[in-house]
C-alpha cells in the first residue's frame, strides 16, 4: 500500500497556519463531553495531557513509574533547539529546518520538519513562561550554545540538565490539571494492549503494577506517548524500564511500524566496564563544543595520554571533517570512533574507547569556566569512572542512544488506526535516518504543546464512534489475552533469568544490527533472534506471582517483545539496501566510507504491518517528495 | 569483593516486614551499588527465590526513583550522590551493609525497598507551578532575569523529588523539597505573581499529607543528592510569613 501522510498542499511556509485553519473545532462545552486516554509522561505525553486537560478535555495519563515526573526525558542533558535567532548569527526557521532534513540525510517529511522548526520559537517562550530556568547571560537575557551537526548557536540550555527541567515545567502544568481534576493520573500503571472498536482507537487494557490488577480503559481517542525502543540493545543510555510493548502492542493490533531500523548511537557515552553492565551513561554531547577527541596515531601505543606528544595522536574528526570537526553529527561521529578502534588504536579497557580531551580549553578558557559549563558532567564521570577529567582526559565510546524509527504516523500525528495519535520519541516522523542533538525535546514539546491539540480536535470532530464500555467484547478479550499472556509467562518456571535472555539479545542486536550491518550479518541476527524466542518461551524463569508488585513479571512482557520487535528492525534493515544516517551498510559505502544512499529506489518512509507471528510482515511505502531541498550528499567535510 | 547485606524484606504493605541476611559474592569495584544488587537477584531467582524489589530507573542520578537507606544513611555514604550512582569502590571486601528503605509515615511501604511517595506529587500539584495555560505568552527575552536569580532558581529546581531528605529527617518533613520548588518559583518573575498562594497551598498539602515540621537539624541537606541547601527553607518560611499579609 502506497501511504498518504496527508501533508497540506500550499507553500511549506503556510502549510501549517492553513491546515489549522480548515481543521475542524469543537466547542469549549462539548470538550468536557471527550475522554482522551494519554499513554507516556515524558515531554511529549505530559505537555500533551496538560495542554488538552486546560482544553477542557477529560485525560486519563498513564506511566510506569512511581511518579510523571520521572520519565526518561528528564534525563537529556544538552538542551533544546529553536529558531529564535537571538544570537544574530544566520538562523532562521528555514535553517533550522534545512539542517534537520540534512542531519537526517533525507529521509523525513519536509512539513512535519517544517512545521518543528516553525514552532520551535513558541516552545522557548512557553517554557519561560512556566518558569523554566534557562542558562542566562549577565544582562539577563537567554544564553545559547552550539550543538552538534549546527554551525551555529541555537541551543537553549538550563546546565546540563536541560530535559530536567523542561520536563520539570510540563509536569507542573500537568499536575496543576490533575489539581483541576481535569487530568486523572495513573502512576505505576503499565499499559498492555491497545483495543479497537470498529477499527478505530478506543481504549487500552492496563496492569496495575502494584496489585497486578488488569484492567481495561476507554475513550474517544488514545495518544501513544512512551518513548524510544533503545533497549532492544540491552545496553543503551536509556532508563531501565523504557520498553516498546506500548507501540509493538498496537503494531500488532495494525499500526504500522515506520523505519524500525533507524536507531541512533550517541558519540560520547562512558565504556562499558564489565558484564555486570546494566546500562551506559550518556555524557553531553555539549562536551564536543570544548572536548578534543583523539587516539594515538599508532597500534598499541599504551602510554598514558599525557605522555603522548601532539604527533603521535590523531585528531581523527578535525582531521576527516575540517569544517565540522568534533562537532560532525552523531552518526558520523560515532561512526569514526568504531573505525578507529577497529584499526586497534582504541584506548582503555579492550580497546573500545577514545580520549576526549579538554586540556586545550582549559588552557585557553581556565579550568573554572570548564567547571562552570560542564561541571556537573564531570562529576558525574568521576562517580561512575572514578577518574578526574580536569587532570586527564574522558573516555568515551558510542552507544545506542535514540530510536528514530516508530509508529507511522501522518501529518496530524494520527496512525494509520483511526483515533490512534503517536507523538515524542514514540512516531517517525522527524528526524529521517538521524537525529540532530537537541532536537528530540524540541519535537517532544511540539508534538504535546502545539499540534496534537489542534489536530486530535478535527479527529474528534469526524469520528462516528463514541467512546465505548469497557463491558464491550473487544475489551473482554483483550483482558482475557493478557491475563493468559502474564499466566504462561509465570508457568515457564525454567532456568535462565529474563536479564540473561535480554543480555543474549542485546549482544546479538548490538554486533549485527547496530554501527555497521551487512547482509550477512543481519541474516544471521535473522537466524538467531528466533531460536532465543523459543528458547525464553519454554525456559525462561519469573519468579512470583501477577496478583502483587513483580518487577521480574513486568521486566518479561517487555523481553518478550523485545524479542520479536528486533526481527522486525533486522527485516527492515536487510530490506533498506542502501546506507543513510544511523543506517550504515557496509556494502553501501562511498570509496572514503561515507554513507551511500540510493535516493533512487529508498526514498521512502517503510512502514511495516503485522501479518501474525508467522508471516512476513507486509511494507508499505510512502514516498518522500522533497520540494524545498535539493537532495545532495550530506557532506560535513 | 564479598559482602554481607541485611535487607528489608516485606511482602506488601500491610505485612510485617524484617531484616533478612544475604551473601553477595564477587563483586567489582566498578559495578554500581544497583548492579550489585542484581547480581545478588540473579542468583536468587535461579535459586528459585523472590528477588529483592526496589525502585530505580534512570540510574544516572536524576529521575529521583532509587531510594534505599544504606547504613543508616538515605542514599548511602557517598555525599551528593544517589544509590543508582554509588560505586562499589566505596566499599570494602568483607563489609557489612544494611539496606532499608525510606522510612516515614508519609511514605507507606508498598514491597521490599519501594516506598509510596506520591504525597510529593500531591504537594506539587497544590501549587508548584505557575498558572500559565499553553499558548498565548510573551517572547522569551521579554523577561529579563538577572544571572545570579536565574542561578539561584537553577540551583532549587535541581531538586530530583526522590525524598532522601524526609527519609533524614527525624520529623519525616519535606520542608526542603517544599522549599526547594517554593524557592526556584519565587525567584523568577513570572513566579512572583503566585507567590503568596503557592507557598501557602504548597505548605498546607505538606501538613495534610502527614509530613513532619523541621526543627532545624540540617539531616535533609546531608542527605540530598543535589546540594539543595537549607537556606531555602529559610525562603519558604520568608515567603509564608510574607503572605500572610
Ligand atoms: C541520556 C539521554 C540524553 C538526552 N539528551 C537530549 C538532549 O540533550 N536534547 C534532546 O533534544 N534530546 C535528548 N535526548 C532524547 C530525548 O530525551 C528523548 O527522545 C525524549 O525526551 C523522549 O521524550 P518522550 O516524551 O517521547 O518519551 P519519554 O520521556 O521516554 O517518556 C516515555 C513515557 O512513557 C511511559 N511509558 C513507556 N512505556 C509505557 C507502557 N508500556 N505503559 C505505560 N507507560 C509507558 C513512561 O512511563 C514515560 O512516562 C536524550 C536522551 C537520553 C536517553
Ligand atoms: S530536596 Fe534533595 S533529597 Fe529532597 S527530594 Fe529534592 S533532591 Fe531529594
Ligand atoms: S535510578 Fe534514577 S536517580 Fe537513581
Amino acid at each position: 500500500m502506497i501511504l498518504d501522510g496527508k501533508i497540506p498542499a500550499g507553500p511549506i511556509n503556510e502549510k501549517w497556519d492553513r491546515h489549522r485553519q480548515h481543521l475542524k473545532l469543537i466547542n469549549p462545552a462539548n470538550k468536557r463531553k471527550f475522554t482522551i486516554i494519554v499513554v507516556g509522561t515524558g515531554l511529549a505525553g505530559a505537555s500533551a495531557a496538560a495542554t488538552l486537560g486546560e482544553l477542557g478535555y477529560n485525560v486519563e495519563a498513564f506511566c510506569y513509574q512511581d511518579s510523571a515526573r520521572r520519565a526518561h526525558s528528564i534525563a537529556a542533558q544538552g538542551g533544546i533547539n529553536a529558531a529564535k535567532n537571538y544570537p544574530n548569527d544566520g538562523d532562521s526557521i528555514y535553517r533550522l529546518f534545512y539542517d534537520t532534513i540534512k542531519g537526517g540525510d533525507f529521509r523525513a517529511r519536509e512539513a512535519n520538519v517544517y512545521r518543528l522548526a516553525q514552532v520551535s520559537v513558541n516552545i522557548i517562550d512557553q517554557c519561560v513562561a512556566q518558569g523554566v530556568p534557562f542558562a542566562r547571560d549577565y544582562a539577563g537575557y537567554l544564553d545559547n550554545r552550539s550543538f552538534g551537526g549546527a554551525q551555529l548557536s541555537r541551543t537553549f540550555y538550563a546546565r546540563g540538565q536541560t530535559g530536567q527541567q523542561l520536563l520539570l515545567g510540563a509536569y507542573q502544568a500537568l499536575s496543576r490539571q490533575v489539581y483541576l481534576g481535569k487530568v486523572k493520573m495513573h502512576p505505576r500503571t503499565e499499559m498492555l494492549d491497545l483495543v479497537l472498536v470498529d477499527g478505530e482507537a478506543k481504549g487500552i487494557v492496563v496492569r496495575d503494577m502494584v496489585t497486578g490488577k488488569i484492567s481495561a480503559y476507554s475513550a474517544d481517542a488514545v495518544c501513544l506517548c512512551t518513548g524510544g525502543y533503545g533497549n532492544v540493545f540491552y545496553l543503551s543510555t536509556n532508563a531501565m524500564g523504557c520498553n516498546v510493548t506500548a507501540t509493538y502492542r498496537a503494531y500488532k493490533k495494525g499500526a504500522f511500524f515506520a523505519n524500525p531500523c533507524f536507531t541512533q548511537i550517541h558519540p560520547t557515552c562512558i565504556p562499558v566496564s564489565g558484564d555486570h553492565q546494566s546500562k551506559l551513561t550518556l555524557m553531553s554531547e555539549s562536551l564536543r563544543n570544548d572536548g578534543r577527541i583523539w587516539v594515538p596515531k599508532n597500534k598499541g601505543d599504551n602510554r598514558r595520554p599525557a605522555d603522548i606528544p601532539e604527533v603521535d595522536r590523531d585528531y581523527y574528526l578535525e582531521r576527516k571533517y575540517p569544517s565540522f570537526g568534533n562537532l560532525a553529527p552523531r552518526d558520523i561521529s560515532s561512526r569514526a570512533a568504531k573505525e578507529v578502534c577497529d584499526e586497534g588504536r582504541g584506548v582503555g579497557p579492550g580497546g573500545l574507547g577514545v580520549y576526549l580531551d579538554f586540556s586545550d580549553a582549559i588552557g585557553r578558557l581556565g579550568e573554572s569556566v570548564i567547571r562552570q559549563r560542564y561541571g556537573n558532567l564531570f562529576e558525574m564521570y568521576e562517580r561512575i569512572t572514578g577518574e578526574d577529567a580536569y587532570k586527564q582526559p574522558m573516555r568515551i565510546y558510542p552507544a545506542v542512544h535514540y530510536t528514530m524509527g516508530g509508529l507511522w504516523v501522518d501529518y496530524n500525528l494520527e496512525s494509520n488506526i483511526p483515533g490512534l495519535f503517536v507523538l515524542g520519541e514514540a512516531n517517525f516522523s522527524d528526524h529521517g535516518a538521524n537525529r540532530l542533538g537537541a532536537s528530540a525535546l524540541m519535537q517532544g514539546l511540539a508534538d504535546g504543546y502545539f499540534v496534537i491539540p489542534y489536530t486530535i480536535a478535527d479527529y474528534l470532530a469526524r469520528t462516528n464512534i463514541p467512546k465505548p464500555s469497557t463491558e464491550q467484547p473487544e475489551f473482554l478479550n483483550s483482558l482475557e489475552e493478557q491475563r493468559n499472556l502474564i499466566k504462561k509467562l509465570l508457568s515457564i518456571k525454567g532456568k535462565r533469568t529474563v536479564n540473561d535472555f535480554h543480555r543474549e539479545l542485546g549482544k546479538i542486536m548490538w554486533d549485527n544490527v547496530g554501527m555497521a550491518r551487512s547482509e550477512e550479518s543481519l541474516k544471521d541476527a535473522l537466524n538467531k533472534i528466533p531460536t532465543i524466542r523459543e528458547e525464553f518461551w519454554e525456559n525462561v524463569i519469573v519468579p512470583g506471582s501477577g496478583g502483587e508488585l513483580n518487577q521480574e513479571l513486568e521486566k518479561a512482557g517487555r523481553v518478550a517483545d523485545f524479542l520479536e520487535f528486533a526481527e522486525l528492525m533486522a527485516i527492515d534493515a536487510l530490506h533498506r539496501n542502501e546506507s543513510c544516517g544511523g543506517h550504515f551498510r557496509v556494502e553501501y559505502q562511498m570509496p572514503d566510507g561515507e554513507a551511500k544512499r540510493d535516493d533512487e529506489n529508498f526514498c521512502y518512509v517503510a512502514a511495516w504491518g503485522y501479518r501474525g507471528q508467522d508471516n512476513a510482515p507486509e511494507l508499505h511505502k510512502e514516498p518522500l517528495a522533497f520540494e524545498n531541498v535539493k537532495l545532495a550528499i550530506r557532506s560535513y567535510k | 569483593m564479598n559482602l554481607t547485606l541485611f535487607v528489608w524484606r516485606q511482602r506488601d504493605k500491610d505485612s510485617q516486614g524484617k531484616l533478612e541476611e544475604y551473601k553477595a559474592h564477587d563483586i567489582s569495584p566498578d559495578m554500581s551499588f544497583l548492579e550489585m544488587l542484581d547480581v545478588v537477584n540473579e542468583r536468587l531467582i535461579k535459586e528459585g527465590k523472590e528477588p529483592i524489589a526496589f525502585d530505580h530507573d534512570c540510574r544516572e542520578g536524576i529521575c529521583g526513583m532509587c531510594s534505599q537507606v544504606i547504613n543508616g544513611i538515605p542514599h548511602g555514604p557517598q555525599g551528593k550522590t544517589t544509590v543508582c550512582q554509588l560505586h562499589m569502590r566505596h566499599f570494602k571486601d568483607g563489609d557489612r551493609i544494611y539496606i532499608e528503605p525510606w522510612r516515614a509515615r508519609a511514605f507507606p511501604i508498598i514491597k521490599d525497598l519501594i516506598v509510596d511517595r506520591s504525597a510529593l506529587d500531591r504537594i506539587i500539584q497544590a501549587g508548584g507551578y505557575v498558572s500559565v495555560h499553553t499558548g498565548g505568552v510573551p517572547d522569551a527575552n521579554a523577561i529579563l532575569i538577572p544571572k545570579p536569580d536565574a542561578d539561584t532558581a537553577m540551583d532549587a529546581a535541581e531538586c530530583i523529588g526522590c525524598g532522601a531528605c524526609v527519609a533524614a529527617c527525624p520529623n519525616g518533613s519535606a520542608m526542603l523539597f517544599t522549599a526547594a520548588k517554593v524557592t526556584h518559583l519565587a525567584m523568577l518573575p513570572q513566579g512572583k505573581v503566585e507567590a503568596a498562594r503557592r507557598v501557602c497551598l504548597m505548605t498546607e498539602q505538606m501538613l495534610k499529607e502527614g509530613f513532619g515540621n523541621c526543627t532545624n537539624h540540617y539531616e535533609c541537606q546531608a542527605a540530598c543528592p543535589k546540594g539543595i541547601k537549607v537556606s531555602f527553607i529559610a525562603k519558604l518560611n520568608r515567603e509564608f510569613i510574607k503572605a500572610q499579609f
